[in-house]
């Protein structure tokens, strides 16, 4: 299980890579393996302003819908629209062609409460 | 937890494994869509074994399946097999399941894995003729071998001439180096193949000899999600989902299977519906929007309101849409009518189909 050690993890299965007050954010190699075969990614929350824990949107596979929480506060400012055509760059690539959304976080201090790649191992026993 | 004699076979091989009607069976191996593609194109092949059989033999044996059984056995001569249901006194379905005539006063039924007690129960309650029973579901194992290559790709494997046996047909005979399996020209993907009963320790064997002998046409393993998409795409019923006790043969679309010209358990009630009509009906839709419908998920109507219930629903892999099984009421099942399939916060536009859904 690939789980590169210079990212963030929330409990939720998502990874977070902070470049300033900028967060991108997508989900694990783990959560897409569990999900398989991804039909959908659905993102309608760009441009709108949500707390930490809220839906964003919803990812699609064949058997099953999972939601995705926002790991942390701000704005959506990017979904990453290649995922509109190409949905598979999520189980094929989770950590780069796979990202799913840019966001300008409101609070940096949040960033703290995320868990390190040695946690989130620990988390998904790998 | 049960294991299926291939269980290790399925772990070594990377097979995601989940628990299924109390077994421990492979949900897929490299993926759903792949899998999937594999049946539809090349051969596939399945472990099934978790499916219950149970041998019916005797002078009374036709008797007693006539009695519990929907369908007409007395058509069925020596290697013909014939899909059928087991009603209930209340207008539901026990079960459905396959029943094989194996040879005079000797036949083999095959059910659904999470029904193997309650349908054994259920057939010697009704067995005050003297039909002798034997439940055999612990000792044999099923492969399903299914694909348009599988008769080419399996045909070294045995003596006899694959492409002879018709659909619905079996033989007895040899396959993969062991003696007195049967072949039968079933399955439950529509794109054909075979079904493969023998031994629990015949089966790694012939398991072995099958990707060995597939191998050049491109055979994988194919697990249990994929077994489903295939199935839906056919519009083919899972019980638990789309029939169970309370949904009746008429209305989940089995009277072809549901014969008036003898007796049955629930008979008079069932040739009522057949005559009159049902209240309510299982429907094929296809959204007609990007979506995936969900077991469970509600049919409403146009103005929103709520007329049925999502029984079975998927991401076809082969047409690209949202497909989906349900009962709504029969006022509402005309084909080509529009429904809309509840999908959290928003009602998808779809329309009524006839299956399959898939054409080949």
């Amino acid at each position: 299980m690939n789980i590169p050690s210079e990212l963030k993890y929330t409990k939720d299965h998502e990874w977070i890579k902070v470049d300033g007050d900028v967060a991108t954010i997508g989900i694990t190699d783990f959560a897409q393996s569990e999900l398989g075969d991804i039909v959908y990614v659905e993102v309608e929350t760009v441009d709108e302003t949500l707390e930490a824990e809220e839906i964003f949107g919803t990812v699609e596979a064949v058997k099953t819908v999972s939601d995705l929480f926002l790991p942390l506060s701000g704005e959506i400012i990017e979904f990453n629209e290649a995922l509109e055509d190409e949905p598979e760059k999520v189980n094929t690539d989770p950590y780069g062609a796979g990202w799913m959304i840019k966001l300008k976080c409101s609070d940096l201090s949040q960033v703290d409460g995320l868990m390190s790649a040695d946690d989130y191992k620990t988390l998904i026993g790998a | 937890m049960k294991n299926t004699a291939l269980t290790q076979t399925h772990e070594s091989l990377g097979a995601k494994m989940v628990p299924f009607a109390g077994y421990n069976m492979p949900v897929q191996y490299e993926g759903i869509n792949i899998e999937h593609e594999t049946v539809r194109n090349a051969v596939g092949v399945f472990d099934v074994s978790h499916m219950g059989e149970f041998l019916i033999e005797g002078e009374y044996a036709l008797e007693l399946i006539q009695k519990v059984s929907s369908n007409d056995a007395s058509k069925l001569t020596i290697g013909k097999a014939q899909y059928s249901c087991l009603p209930n006194d209340d207008g539901g379905i026990v079960d459905d399941l396959i029943i094989y005539k194996i040879k005079e006063e000797t036949y083999l039924l095959v059910v659904n894995a999470s029904n193997i007690e309650k349908d054994w129960n259920w057939i010697q309650s009704k067995n005050n003729i003297g039909a002798n029973m034997r439940d055999l579901s612990e000792d044999y194992s099923l492969l399903a071998i299914q694909g348009p290559k599988s008769i080419e790709a399996m045909q070294s494997l045995t003596s006899h001439d694959l492409s002879a046996i018709k659909f619905y047909n079996f033989i007895v005979g040899d396959f993969a180096g062991i003696e007195h399996v049967i072949i039968s020209a079933t399955g439950y993907t529509g794109s054909g193949g075979f079904e493969i009963y023998c031994k629990n320790n015949e089966v790694k064997q012939i398991w072995d000899k099958v990707l060995d002998a597939g191998a050049s046409f491109g055979i994988k393993p194919v697990g249990l999600a994929a077994r489903d998409t295939l199935r839906l795409e056919m519009g083919y019923c899972l019980y638990g989902n789309d029939i169970d006790d309370t949904t009746s043969p008429i209305e989940a679309g089995l009277g072809w299977v549901t014969k008036f010209n003898k007796d049955f358990t629930n008979y008079k009630a069932l040739k009522a519906e057949k005559e009159h009509g049902t209240n309510r009906k299982l429907i094929a839709f296809e959204l007609d929007e990007r979506g995936i419908p969900r077991q469970g998920y509600d049919i409403v109507d146009s103005s929103g309101k709520k007329i049925g219930i999502v029984t079975s629903g998927t991401m076809s892999p082969s047409l690209g849409k949202g497909i989906g099984l349900g009962y709504v009421p029969t006022v509402f099942s005309d084909v080509n009518s529009k429904i809309q399939i509840q999908i959290r916060k928003k009602a998808v536009p779809a329309t009524i189909v006839k299956l399959p859904f898939y054409k080949g």
